[in-house]
């Protein structure tokens, strides 16, 4: 559990939220608590106005959520199924366990929700280019696609080493049309790909939308982004409720920034009845330094416009993240999930790699689905959770639903590598070996 | 409040010119040759001295200063440095010393705490690139209690009335940014800036400083003609890394030929 904050403790509240009526879903920023806020240079404050006006002005206009509405059923295959997953069950205490089958939008992830939303709010906006940070490459194969069926350029920040090994993400934006920069200063990771991609966006502000990926940085990106997911947790407990008739005892998801965890909380987070748990990076584990457990372990800052739970040094510097799932290896989070954690009504754990990666064999065993190693990290989590719920009794009555984010085509030569599944001669094995993902 | 940037700009006006503002990384190369390349700047013609603290994650910062800045957090360089080299310069000259910063490792030490240690040292303030007056309750607090500076930026892009808030939590000076985009020299200024210092003039700011792509002195000059100090950055950052602290002292000296207006 995180540490206690040092200055505006929210602890306790939560019970006043959920028994005095006051609604968690939809918060709207700028602050969650005494996270969130614009940690801004200056220069960018006013492009900050002026995207908070239009979407507040776009969520307000039944052309723009019909415009949603129909991309999301017509073009991205929503809604995503909710699929039971029985043998994978037998192996989290004999609870039920149900998947929400994010894998199976188009591109494979639950990414392509908030690309189409902010796509369009860039259009709205008359702005011409689009530009994006991308880690692994799956944010930025979602930005490119968007920009490919909206018309817009589009620019992809990467780190230069993520680049070498992410060799095919990098050809599939390419394919789609955008500009992949690789990045050479800092780190050369995810971080540094956000702060190139900013001092792009002061630089052009004025015709570009910074199309960031997840449910961090200034307001309005984490509300916004928040926004566009929603979809996952409205139709998750819609669907829950057509299929068993009552509502989950939890959900469970992966966070990195956040995205598609803020996405399914939303649905159950005026639901007092239902535990929510985010599962962090655990990486080689907490005690080794080599994790992403910002909320497990980290302390409030700011970064990249928001303050938030922080892997940082003793003097603020931030400190570089460590994770076998490229989507979840970030610093920072999102401020939203700072302020759950605070007030207690989400849990954050961490999952290390090993245990991640074990829920990944797991579930292409005993259901044929594979799964993205980030999700895989919610699918260990699961496990946990459901032994705890059997625990209490009853376990066949328990129902677990877990945000399956995304698909795990992409994870196949990190996997075949750490099961060691391939010849060691193979040409495979030498692209699994510098972390390459197909 | 008595504020040392205003009497530094103050002391400049009086004499003519307009003020000269000069940016050293602390600890590059070293937090020694920070010291003595302030001093440098200081007896040859700057009047005030911005002393940056690296920053694993500088947003607002060109590849210049990014390379110097990652280079002296590579070799250890601790934020609690920054005030060893604040009172080293402010021990042997009489220039106003502020400290540049982005804004995480001052939370980290504790605002109050920070601000305190940073009087003691005899600083002048703080700029601050991504601290905007809206997020800086604590800041305006830690400010008047330690009697410090508060430089924020304002920017061609900044609306009427945000200029307007900015002048009013501002004390010594503003910071106004020439152009849209990050430091880094640049061979011509933008005509944005004439515009941003006259904005902030019309928001009631009596000095405002221009910083961002000014490296030489008929830029200097440029800018003199209309604002109270010029602020330069990379141009000496790259003196110091090609040239050491005698390359400071005569591009400082080449750079001041500029402030006298015409």
């Amino acid at each position: 559990m995180a540490e206690a904050p040092t200055a505006g403790s929210d602890e306790g509240s939560v019970d006043a939220f959920l028994q005095g009526g006051t609604s968690l879903r939809h918060a709207p920023g700028p602050y969650f608590g005494s996270y969130g806020g614009r940690w801004m240079p200056e220069s960018l404050i006013a492009a900050l106005d002026e995207l908070e006006d239009t979407f507040d002005k776009a969520k307000a206009d039944p052309e723009f959520t019909a415009q949603i509405a129909d991309l999301n059923k017509n073009y991205s295959g929503r809604p995503s199924l909710l699929t039971e997953a029985k043998r994978f069950a037998e192996h989290a205490g004999g609870v039920r366990v149900f998947l929400k089958r994010e894998d199976l939008n188009h591109t494979g992830s639950h990414k392509i929700n908030n690309v189409l939303g902010q796509a369009l709010l860039a259009k709205r906006m008359g702005k011409t280019r689009v530009i994006a940070e991308t880690g692994a490459g799956q944010h930025g194969v979602a930005s490119a696609t968007a920009a490919a069926l909206l018309g817009l350029e589009c620019v992809v920040y990467m780190g230069a080493e993520d680049c070498r090994r992410q060799a095919l993400n990098v050809a599939r934006m390419e394919l789609l049309g955008a500009t992949v920069v690789p990045v050479t200063n800092g780190s050369q990771t995810l971080k540094d790909a956000i702060n190139e991609a900013l001092r792009d966006w002061v630089a052009n502000v004025g015709n570009t939308h910074y199309l960031l990926g997840t449910a961090a940085g200034a307001h309005p990106f984490p509300a916004m982004v928040r926004y566009f997911h929603e979809v996952i947790g409205e139709e998750a407990r819609e669907q829950i409720l057509a299929q068993v008739g009552r509502l989950p005892d939890a959900v469970c998801a992966c966070i990195g920034g956040g995205s598609n965890a803020i996405g399914i909380f939303h649905g159950f987070l005026d639901d007092p009845s239902v535990k929510i748990y985010g599962f962090e990076a655990g990486g080689d584990g907490v005690d080794t330094g080599r994790h992403a457990a910002t909320i497990t372990l980290g302390k409030p800052g700011v970064l990249h416009g928001a303050r938030s739970y922080l892997m940082q040094d003793d003097d603020g510097q931030t400190i570089e993240s460590h994770s076998i799932s490229a989507g979840l290896d970030y610093p920072g989070v999102g401020p939203e999930h700072s302020y759950l954690a605070d007030i207690g009504r989400v849990s954050y754990e961490p999952i290390t790699d090993s245990e991640a990666m074990d829920a990944f064999r797991l579930l292409c065993r005993t259901e044929g689905i594979i799964p993205a190693i980030e999700s895989s990290h919610a699918l260990a989590g699961a496990i946990k959770v459901g032994q705890r719920l059997a625990a209490e009794g009853n376990a066949s009555d328990k129902i677990v639903i877990v945000n399956l984010s995304g698909r795990g085509d992409k994870d196949v030569a990190t996997a075949a590598e750490w099961f060691d599944l391939l010849d060691k001669d193979s040409a495979e094995a030498a692209i699994g070996k510098e972390g390459e993902q197909l | 409040m008595t504020s040392k940037s205003a009497i530094a700009i103050d002391k400049a006006r009086a004499e003519g010119r307009a003020a000269l503002i000069g940016y050293l990384p602390a600890g590059f190369p070293s937090v020694e040759d920070t010291i003595a390349a302030g001093i440098a700047l200081a007896r040859n013609g700057a009047d005030l001295i911005e002393v940056g603290i690296p920053y694993s994650d500088p947003v607002m910062d060109g590849p210049v200063i990014q390379a110097a800045t990652t280079e002296a957090l590579a070799k250890g360089f601790s934020v609690r440095q920054v005030f060893d080299v604040v009172a080293g310069i402010t021990a042997e000259t009489d220039a106003a010393v502020l400290v540049m910063t982005y804004w995480n490792p001052v939370l980290r030490m504790g605002v109050d705490e920070f601000s305190r240690r940073l009087a003691e040292a005899g600083g002048a303030g703080l700029i601050t690139p991504d601290l905007i007056p809206d997020e800086a309750a604590e800041w305006m607090e830690a400010s008047d209690k330690y009697g410090l500076d508060r430089v924020f930026l304002v920017a061609p892009s900044s609306s009427p009335e945000r200029m307007r808030r900015t002048v009013e939590a501002s004390r010594g000076f503003v910071y106004a940014v020439s152009i849209m985009g990050v430091t880094g020299a640049r061979t011509s200024v933008s005509t944005a800036a004439q515009g941003v210092v006259a904005a902030a003039k019309e928001a009631g700011a009596e000095r405002v400083c221009v910083g961002l792509g000014v490296s030489n002195a008929d830029q200097v000059a440029e800018i003199a003609a209309y604002a109270d100090g010029v602020i330069v950055g990379t141009a000496l950052v790259s003196a110091i890394r090609d040239g050491g602290v005698d390359a400071v002292a005569s591009l400082t000296k080449d750079l001041s030929a500029g402030l006298t207006r015409k």
